[in-house]
């Protein structure tokens, strides 16, 4: 297999003076650069910034912390009985969630949990103001990820159908 | 002469040289700092000193003063510790011959031209210097680099010269900027231009090539390039003895500018201005034609990807040489027999 060679003589260096002509423009352009701490960029609708949890609706199923890719979160919780659903019926069991940690200093922000979820108890918020000095406080625990649940926009409204 | 006193002159001529190479290369370095960050869609800095960065030099020379001055164990240390100051005055020289107008010139050397490029290739043995004592591999490496790469573009630079010193007839800077400012007849028109539009093109667009390679800027930063060599021969050095080499390779800048604004130019001269302004005037033209010099240095660095070694060499030996000889060759014809 050869490849066919382009013989069009072209002028010797253009390609280093359009390389120049590139540069030159750039120079008078403005820049799009935002000033973060000024100015805050408002984030696309969907954007991945912090997931957010609904203790009510875990079941600790756990199909979370089995999917994620870097093992970031951290469930535990134990079973309560409960009473039958109709009076001289079988005693039920309901899963209480004890713990429920992401780590973000390894999540990867991937989003596999928040599809997993049976029981649409993640969801993702745009917010991302949550760095730290410390790698621990990156563990958000079950009441830190409660409180990002405020931050998450409502879904957007369905299609119609026909 | 300016108090009568020769320790005296010779004081304050050193502190305003330094002072102007200083300041130079400082500003140099912030207008590297901003167009090429513009250059490459970015702001650059901004927060220093409190208004578009203007304080950002200052605050990197700080830093690199508070640093530890680092001798490797292995180093040669006498000559690790003085190549830096070898390079940074081999840089400062050459501010002494260059004319800012008629008068204000450190010393009008005869032998100016001669002086100047001397003096240049003083840089060459710092920079071999830094590089074989530095007991680091990479370090020899760069300087060997940066050894042949500065003999190659050495020659190409020298024969351009020699060109332009026969135009002039001169080999005294002033006397080739008197040289460009005297008029010629065309045409019975009596116009003086600068030798870049004497005949010159080629002489100054091989000079600025052999220039670029002489500072080893990018494209032709082999002897610095990162990705191979960490920092060649810069590699061991920190603190202040980086800071020097780092000045002195902006002040290099300037010099190297200001002696192609001179060669080619016009210098402190320029078309329409009256020679009995040039007094004041004349330092403002050569420093506007060293800025657009700087710039367009500062342009090709953000645009253009660096050279192979061989193709290094390639375009010093096989390429600028000859063109070059050829260069003096018609000058020298054009000087004889038209002239």
């Amino acid at each position: 297999m050869t490849q066919p060679i382009n013989k069009s003589v072209r002028f010797p260096f253009t390609g280093l003076w359009k390389g120049m002509w590139f540069t030159l423009k750039y120079l008078f352009k403005p820049v799009p650069t935002v000033m973060y701490p000024q100015v805050q960029e408002i984030p696309v609708p969907r954007a991945r910034g912090v997931i957010a949890l609904d203790p009510e609706a875990c079941t600790v199923c756990m199909l979370c912390a089995r999917e994620c890719p870097d093992w970031c979160i951290y469930i535990e919780g134990h079973k309560e009985g409960q009473p039958p659903a109709k009076p001289g019926g079988r005693a039920r069991t309901k899963n209480e969630l004890d713990l429920f940690e992401i780590d973000y200093s390894l999540c990867m922000y991937c989003g596999i949990c928040v599809e997993v979820c049976p029981f649409d108890a993640l969801f993702w918020s745009p917010e991302y103001e949550y760095s730290s000095h410390e790698v621990a406080d990156l563990i958000h625990g079950k009441t830190r990820l409660k409180d990002w649940l405020k931050t998450v926009p409502e879904p957007p409204a369905l299609e119609p159908q026909e | 002469m300016i108090t009568g006193w020769f320790w005296v002159d010779v004081i304050i001529k050193v502190v305003l040289v330094l002072a102007v190479m200083i300041v130079l290369a400082l500003v140099a370095i912030y207008a590297e700092l901003k167009v090429m960050a513009h250059m490459q869609n970015r702001i650059g800095p901004y927060y220093a000193g409190g208004r578009w960065g203007w304080a950002q030099p200052f605050a990197d020379a700080l830093k690199f003063i508070q640093k530890e001055d680092l001798v490797p164990a292995g180093a040669d240390s006498v000559i690790f510790k003085s190549a830096p100051y070898v390079v940074v005055s081999a840089t400062v020289a050459t501010f002494v011959v260059i004319p800012f107008s008629p008068s204000l010139v450190a010393r009008n050397l005869d032998l100016g031209v001669y002086f100047l490029l001397a003096i240049s290739s003083l840089t060459t043995l710092g920079v071999l210097m830094a590089g074989w004592s530095s007991a680091n591999k990479y370090s020899l490496m760069g300087g060997l680099r940066a050894g042949a790469q500065l003999i190659a573009y050495e020659l190409p630079l020298v024969l351009t010269v020699v060109a332009v010193v026969v135009q002039a007839g001169t080999m005294s800077l002033v006397g080739i900027v008197e040289a460009q400012a005297a008029p010629i007849e065309i045409g019975g028109l009596s116009i003086s231009l600068p030798f870049l539009l004497k005949g010159q093109i080629v002489g100054f667009l091989i000079f600025v090539v052999a220039a670029v390679a002489e500072l080893s800027r990018i494209p032709f930063d082999m002897p610095i390039a990162e990705s191979e060599l960490t920092m060649g021969y810069l590699t061991e050095y920190s603190s202040l003895r980086f800071t020097m080499f780092f000045l002195g390779e902006y002040a290099a800048m300037i010099s190297m500018s200001a002696i192609a604004a001179t060669l080619f130019l016009g210098g402190y001269w320029m078309p329409f201005v009256p020679d009995s302004a040039l007094t004041f005037v004349g330092p403002m033209i050569l420093i506007a034609k060293i800025a657009i010099l700087v710039f367009f240095m500062l342009w090709i660095r953000s645009t253009w990807p660096r050279l192979r070694e061989d193709q290094l060499q390639d375009l010093a030996w096989r390429w600028l040489i000859p063109i070059s000889l050829a260069n003096i060759l018609v000058i020298a014809f054009f000087k004889v027999v038209v002239f």
